[in-house]
């Protein structure tokens, strides 16, 4: 069971997930360059990390999404292979077509940073097959671009597939629009692809990985896919 | 041949821009009540060597598709003018 860790000009949480895989899960992770045009061969995760690769010029994540590794990770997705995409990994998933949609500016203009609540909508994914369903789970925010954007057709698609993993919630377990930090549509925080294999979310579980930190909701996030990869939850 | 492309940048009808209604209202704070609508965007200036026009304009369409905007949000016009 092995995990890569995709790093960006500009990545600032490759360190934390790297961390939060090999010291906190036991899932040995190691660091890979966005030059690389593969993965390395016994790959089983990526994690395409936080932060702001490029500058965040242009659009977030558009320039990231065309480095040569994409090549490889976008081959890793389509054998099946697990794809996370956090925060910034998250714009680049959807700027590189793996995942549908847009993130755009905060619908406040503002960049938030905080604590949130989020509801797991499914736990029938490599991610979050250790959280029951209905779960509310807090992880912290960092983000200027995170309003979850797709058009209205192509958003009840996405509903109706049960592609929407996390959506913002409140403590009383109600979750949509209304408790949105950012605007996003439906409430959107996360979402996986079609096959499920790809994953991207806007909060960062790794910031929520040890007590010292204020919270450990994100180790469900590591113990499901190491499960799924032994085997354990398919 | 050189020419210079300029690339305008607009969001789509329906794609929310924050940016455009926080300038509606600072604009209305100032007085201009006139104001209805505002739309941000961006400007792109390509210089670039082509044989012709109509190959400048093709390759600048497709760094459009390759790059420059997302169809998903944005709508891209390219205006060209020869520079020598």
């Amino acid at each position: 069971m092995n995990a890569s860790v995709v790093v960006f000009p500009g990545s600032n949480c490759d360190r934390d997930v790297l961390y939060a895989l090999g010291k906190i899960a036991g899932i040995p992770a190691v660091p890979v360059w966005h030059k690389d045009p593969v993965l390395p061969e016994d790959t089983d995760l990526v994690v395409l990390p936080g932060g702001f690769s490029y500058g965040d010029y242009l659009r977030c994540g558009a320039m990231a999404a065309r480095s040569p590794i994409i090549q490889g990770v976008r081959e890793h997705a389509r054998r099946g292979g697990l794809v996370l995409g956090i925060c910034n990994g998250f714009q680049v998933l959807t700027e590189a077509g793996l995942l549908p949609g847009a993130l755009l500016a905060n619908s406040n203009l503002e960049f938030i940073c905080s604590p949130c609540l989020l509801r797991v909508e499914r736990s029938d994914t490599p991610f979050t097959n250790a959280y029951p369903e209905g779960t509310l789970v807090q992880f912290p925010i960092a983000h200027h671009e995170g309003l979850y954007f797709l058009p209205e057709r192509e958003l009840q698609k996405l509903e109706d597939n049960r592609q929407v993993v996390f959506r913002y919630a409140a403590a009383d377990g109600s979750a949509g629009a209304q408790h949105s930090p950012n605007g996003s549509l439906n409430g959107i925080a996360g979402i996986v692809n079609s096959s499920g294999n790809v994953l991207g979310l806007m909060p960062h579980p790794e910031r929520a990985s040890e007590k010292l930190l204020g919270g450990t909701d994100g180790l469900g996030m590591w113990y499901s896919i190491k499960s799924w990869l032994e085997g354990g939850a398919r | 041949m050189k020419f210079r492309a300029r690339i305008l940048v607009s969001l789509k009808e329906g794609v929310l821009d924050t940016q455009g209604k926080a300038v509606l209202v600072s604009l209305k704070n100032l007085g201009f009540d006139v104001v209805e609508e505002v739309r941000i965007g961006k400007s792109i200036e390509i210089v670039l060597s082509a044989g012709s026009a109509e190959e400048a304009e093709k390759k600048v369409e497709s760094m459009c598709e390759a790059l420059l905007v997302n169809p998903l949000i944005e709508t891209g016009r390219v205006s060209l003018e020869a520079i020598g």
